[in-house]
């Protein structure tokens, strides 16, 4: 199969990353060579074989229900492109 | 020269033959000078290099040295430490400080190191040249003009160059291993599950895993003792007994010290595209094997020739809805003007990745968008369990798998970072270990036409990483490849 540009505009818009109309002709051709490599897959027999999604064959372990964490909000916002008052600030998105 | 091996170090310190001030000083003069050129530190902090170091010099006077104890160390940029930032070698992190450390970084700490600096990478350890950095290039040791392999590319020029004695790595598809090997040092990737992943900094979850560079097998064995361990906070972190990775080290077992040994050679690692000087320095190398006692068994892996497809699925898969928590609200770059708030997601993204990780990105929304998930992660989970199920069929009939580490040893700067294919088939050898969890190390077994170094990789079951480590030892007290330094490291400081 081969990438379009509609692809990588609709990919893009998805990934929330802005591509200008003159990066995307390269991105293209770069994302369809390396779907060319992927696309090897296509022709491997997997009728029946089970999904691998991990190395490990282990349940999801659960913690008793209790504080285990101090609150250190001032030091994680400390790192925040802009706060006021202990919350993000983001553009309006309500008006 | 004074970053010989830890184990020598460490003696010297104990001894004090120098103090550990002395040693971190000499250390920081030599990184002051080679560095403009290696370009292997990000951060380098002479002040808190300094500080632990006096630690260490009371530790060894009051006789509570541990193993490690003033062993100077530089973690990869990726591994969270709250004493500098930690860049990720993004524009998108450059300035991030901290609030704590990685859970490698604090079990390091602990262990009485001596954290000198933070290392360069490639840019959220996408990649494998150690080229695609915010902070430029990491050149290699033995010849400015090639890489030095990656991601973690600055751990391992660091080290190659004896700038420090041991650093950590991440290795998602042989980002610790192809740096060793093209680098000519050691480096381990160990089991997933047993280092913690809490403060590193998630680039493929189910494949990312943590582990050490050092010169020779004993130092990774001690670097590994200090940073495996559970950690509840990762929760996929193992709770499993403590092992020592050295334990098999000291043993006296004679001049055929590997008898009993099955050593399995995948005819699919020994086939056409490996260069012809890797090819004979890896014979060589088995040779030297067999003659300490081992035997050598030919294994298939049929499907192993899949693994980087389905790693080039799988990988920018977890990427993509790992990297979506970069958007410019909790840490991190904001684009400084913007319309709306889907303007300031899109804007800043674009200007806080670069071009590698963008196309990862968008790669990994492919192929997990609807209407192309079975085609495409579907498919790749299946194909990465036929890879799984081949190791474990070919360890019924050997213990170790041996082949090199990489199809070349290192290429010049700039020469694959137009054609990202090429660059992915660097990982040809590498990246089924990440898709098993199991252990694999790369140590030196010799140098190419151009004097660059090739490495021989070493891969083993779950759970065998100090079988790997007594191989690789084993080989190391045989010959002296691991002795072996680039001109530079024989330079003085001033």
């Amino acid at each position: 199969m081969s990438i379009s540009i509609a692809d990588v505009r609709r990919i893009a818009q998805l990934a929330r990353i802005e591509i200008d109309a003159a990066e995307a002709d390269e991105v293209r051709a770069k994302l369809d060579a390396i779907f060319g490599l992927i696309d090897q897959l296509a022709a491997v027999d997997t009728k029946g074989v089970e999904p691998m999604a991990h190395a490990q064959e282990m349940t999801l372990v659960l913690r008793e229900d209790s504080v285990s964490e101090t609150d250190r909000s001032a030091d994680y916002q400390r790192v925040a492109p802009a706060v006021q008052d202990g919350l993000y600030l983001v553009p309006k998105v309500i008006e | 020269m004074l970053a010989g091996p830890i184990t020598e170090v460490a003696a010297a310190l104990r001894a004090k033959r120098y103090s550990c001030v002395e040693l971190t000083r000499e250390l920081l003069d030599r990184i002051a000078r080679f560095n403009p050129t290696l370009n292997a530190f990000v951060t380098v902090d002479a002040e808190r290099a300094l500080a632990d170091a006096r630690a260490a010099d009371a530790a060894i006077t009051a006789g509570s040295a541990q193993p490690l104890t003033g062993i100077p160390i530089a973690h990869k940029d990726i591994l969270a430490t709250a004493a500098m930032r930690t860049t990720c070698g993004s524009k998108m992190l450059a300035s991030y400080a901290s609030p704590f450390d990685a859970d490698v970084v604090d079990r390091l700490k602990r262990a009485g190191t001596v954290l000198v600096g933070k290392t360069n990478m490639d840019e959220f350890a996408m990649g494998s040249s150690s080229e695609t950095s915010f902070f430029g290039p990491v050149r290699n040791p033995w010849n400015d003009a090639y890489v030095p392999g990656g991601s973690s590319g600055g751990s391992a020029a660091a080290v190659a160059a004896r700038l420090i004695c041991g650093s950590t790595g991440t290795d998602t598809g042989g980002s610790i291993r192809q740096p060793a090997a093209l680098s000519g040092i050691c480096g381990l990737k160990p089991t997933y599950g047993i280092c913690s992943r809490y403060g590193l900094v998630a680039f493929a979850s189910s494949l990312d895993q943590a582990g050490p560079f050092a010169q020779t097998a004993g130092d990774l064995a001690l670097l590994l003792n200090a940073m495996a361990g559970h950690d509840p906070r990762d929760s996929t972190s193992l709770d499993r007994p403590v092992e020592d990775y050295a334990r098999a080290l000291a043993a006296d077992r004679g001049a055929r010290p590997l008898a009993g040994v099955r050593i399995g050679l995948p005819r699919e690692y020994f086939g056409k595209g490996v260069d012809a000087d890797v090819a004979a320095a890896v014979e060589a190398a088995l040779a030297e094997l067999r003659a300490l006692g081992a035997t050598t068994v030919d294994i298939a892996l049929a499907n192993v020739g899949l693994a980087v497809p389905v790693y080039y699925v799988i990988a920018p898969a977890e990427a993509s809805s790992n990297l979506s928590r970069f958007d410019g609200v909790r840490y991190g770059h904001r684009a400084a003007a913007y319309s709306d708030l889907n303007d300031m997601y899109q804007k800043t993204r674009a200007e806080g990745f670069g071009a590698e990780v963008k196309r990862r990105i968008l790669v990994g929304t492919y192929v997990l968008s609807h209407g192309y998930y079975d085609a495409y992660y579907l498919k790749a989970q299946q194909v990465r369990r036929l890879i799984a199920e081949d190791f474990k069929r070919a360890y019924r009939s050997c213990d170790v798998i041996a082949g090199p580490t990489t199809p070349t040893a290192a290429f010049a700067i700039g020469v694959k970072t137009g054609d990202p294919v090429e660059m992915y088939l660097n990982d040809i050898f590498t990246v089924a270990a990440n898709l098993t969890g199991a252990p694999a190390l790369s140590l030196p077994c010799g140098f190419d036409r151009n004097g660059l170094p090739i490495g021989l990789q070493l891969q083993g079951d779950a759970f065998t990483e100090a079988r790997l480590l007594d191989v690789a030892h084993r080989f190391q007290q045989a010959t002296d490849w691991h002795r072996r330094v680039p001109k530079l490291a024989t330079e003085v400081a001033r």
